[in-house]
């Protein structure tokens, strides 16, 4: 087994404009997405889901600017981690994960135990 | 007997130099299976593969002097497996692997008991998804044709650094974010087996630029996109895209002699049919039948059945084109690719007249301005309606913008008429 981080991105107009009843369609989506995991024979080892992108900051050599690391329409919203099988079981887990505005990026995590990157 | 074992026996009797066409005939039967018999044991695709790829240097630069082997396979794997040896004594961490591969009974039985064909897992590892197009072509080369980087370089027209990146980063792909070698199930298996009949099919087009082109590249990649798309067919006989493509690629491969005469390009419709080569066309024929009766269409087999239309008819003038035109807009429910569509209008200007024709390839103007051959085809429907002086305009284009030298003398002769 090997562990994968999905990472949701999504436009935040989507979360903006939603009407406040969509907010249990969401929460709904993501636990369908955990329970789906376990489904498919994977498990979710962690995840997160960030504030708004308006709340985010940039750190670069020791200057704080206002605003996410990356401009762009699609903003990183929040991540899970999993453990799968392989690649192809990983891409079948991330393909439940909820991201109506959206996509996911999937990433391997490093083992450290494995040596160099 | 086998190709390989033919064609040791062959240099067996002459040990004479071997010719490169042999060479490529040997190492590409013997190159996937010993990659992936590799792999299993040791448990590292890169690894095995540059082991294999050293191997096959040294034999080509061996065998080109002194013939090939009577046992070819198994030279390769014994130096391939000296080379992993030796790339382990270096790492220390492999340590307890080493102590397994030290011991010889060990290897001959795994490598002795091959009985499954394990290239095709190898090759839909090469051909996931998450590897670039470029590198997908590469590995597949390198991995399962056993075409050494400078081949590849050669015959893909990448510098070879390029070629040598673009291989190591899909291998290290493959070990750190676990690729899985094997064929997928399920729904995600007609995409897969997709990219792989792609990655083929550009193998295949990639040695039509070289066939045309000045480049000597000393394997013949439409030889070995053949080749692989005869491997992927029959070790995947229920599969009717599989069946597909290899009709497609024997139909192409049976006009290639007409097609290319000393270096210059003959368009179809002018080519000297009496040069097509039957036998590969009743082959053609017969596996679009087997595909068809699988009754799972595709656009592999649509893209045969256009190419059997035309190897069907021993004169030009007598082709059905209703029936190609039909076939293409059966082939645009899978593919609306701007190629297809800029095909189709060949087949359109003959049912429907130039100006039908005229107005599709315009619809495509924004698409493939950059594309030589969209010039070419809009040149021809000018000519047709008689608007010579647009037409010698976009010929001229075409000229502009084609890089081959063969396709160069071809349009170069239609605007010298």
């Amino acid at each position: 087994m090997s562990e994968y981080a999905i990472l949701i991105y999504e436009d935040p107009a989507f979360y903006e404009t939603m009407p406040p009843e969509g907010w249990g369609a969401v929460v709904e989506a993501h636990n369908e997405f955990t329970k789906g995991v376990v489904e498919h024979g994977g498990s979710i080892t962690g995840g997160g889901a960030l504030k708004p992108v308006t709340m985010a900051l940039t750190i670069r050599g020791g200057t704080v600017t206002d605003g996410p690391f990356v401009e762009s329409t699609e903003s990183f919203l929040g991540y899970y981690t999993v453990e799968a099988r392989d690649l192809d079981h990983a891409i079948e887990l991330a393909k439940l994960a909820p991201a109506t505005g959206g996509g996911v990026e999937l990433r391997p995590l490093h083992d450290p135990s494995a040596g160099q990157l | 007997m086998n190709e390989t074992d033919a064609a040791a026996a062959e240099s067996g009797r002459t040990r004479a130099a071997a010719s490169d066409r042999l060479l490529a005939r040997v190492i590409r039967e013997e190159s996937g299976r010993i990659v992936a018999a590799l792999t299993g044991w040791l448990g590292s695709l890169d690894l095995a593969e540059e082991s294999v790829a050293d191997a096959i240097e040294e034999a080509v630069r061996q065998w080109r002097r002194s013939g090939v082997p009577p046992n070819p396979g198994g030279w390769l794997t014994q130096a391939a497996r000296n080379n992993a040896l030796d790339r382990l004594r270096r790492e220390k961490r492999y340590r307890e692997k080493l102590a397994l591969l030290a011991d010889p009974t060990e290897a001959a039985t795994f490598i002795g008991t091959r009985e499954l064909d394990e290239r095709l897992p190898l090759l839909f590892g090469c051909c996931h998804p998450a590897i670039s197009p470029d590198a997908q072509l590469a590995l597949t080369l390198r991995a399962i044709c056993g075409l050494t980087t400078a081949q590849i370089a050669r015959a893909t027209l990448a510098p070879e650094s390029t070629v040598a990146q673009r291989i190591v980063r899909a291998k290290r792909k493959i070990g750190a974010a676990g690729i899985p070698l094997r064929i997928p199930e399920g729904p995600e298996r007609a995409a897969r087996l997709d990219i792989v009949l792609t990655v083929v099919s550009v193998m295949y087009s990639e040695a039509h630029l070289i066939a045309g082109g000045d480049a000597a590249a000393d394997r013949d990649l439409a030889d070995d996109a053949l080749w692989l798309a005869r491997v992927v067919a029959h070790q995947l006989p229920r599969e009717a895209e599989a069946q597909g493509l290899l009709s497609l690629l024997l139909f192409h491969r049976a006009r290639e002699g007409a097609r290319a005469v000393d270096g210059e390009l003959i368009l179809l419709a002018d080519q000297d049919r009496t040069r097509w080569d039957g036998r590969l066309i009743a082959e053609g024929q017969a596996v679009l039948g087997k595909a068809a009766m699988l009754r799972r269409p595709g656009r592999w087999q649509l893209h045969a059945a256009i190419a059997a239309c035309h190897s069907d008819t021993r004169d030009g003038g007598d082709t059905d084109w209703l029936q190609v035109l039909t076939l293409y807009d059966m082939l645009l429910a899978y593919d609306r690719s701007p190629i297809v569509r800029l095909n189709r209008t060949v087949a359109l200007a003959e049912v429907d007249g130039p100006q039908a024709a005229l107005e599709e390839v315009d619809a495509l103007r924004q698409a493939l301005t950059g594309y030589h051959l969209w010039h070419a085809v809009r040149a021809r429907m000018l000519r047709h309606l008689g608007r010579r002086d647009e037409a010698m305009a976009e010929d001229l284009r075409a000229l502009e913008l084609t890089a081959n030298d063969a396709e160069r003398r071809l349009l170069e002769a239609r605007v010298a008429r």
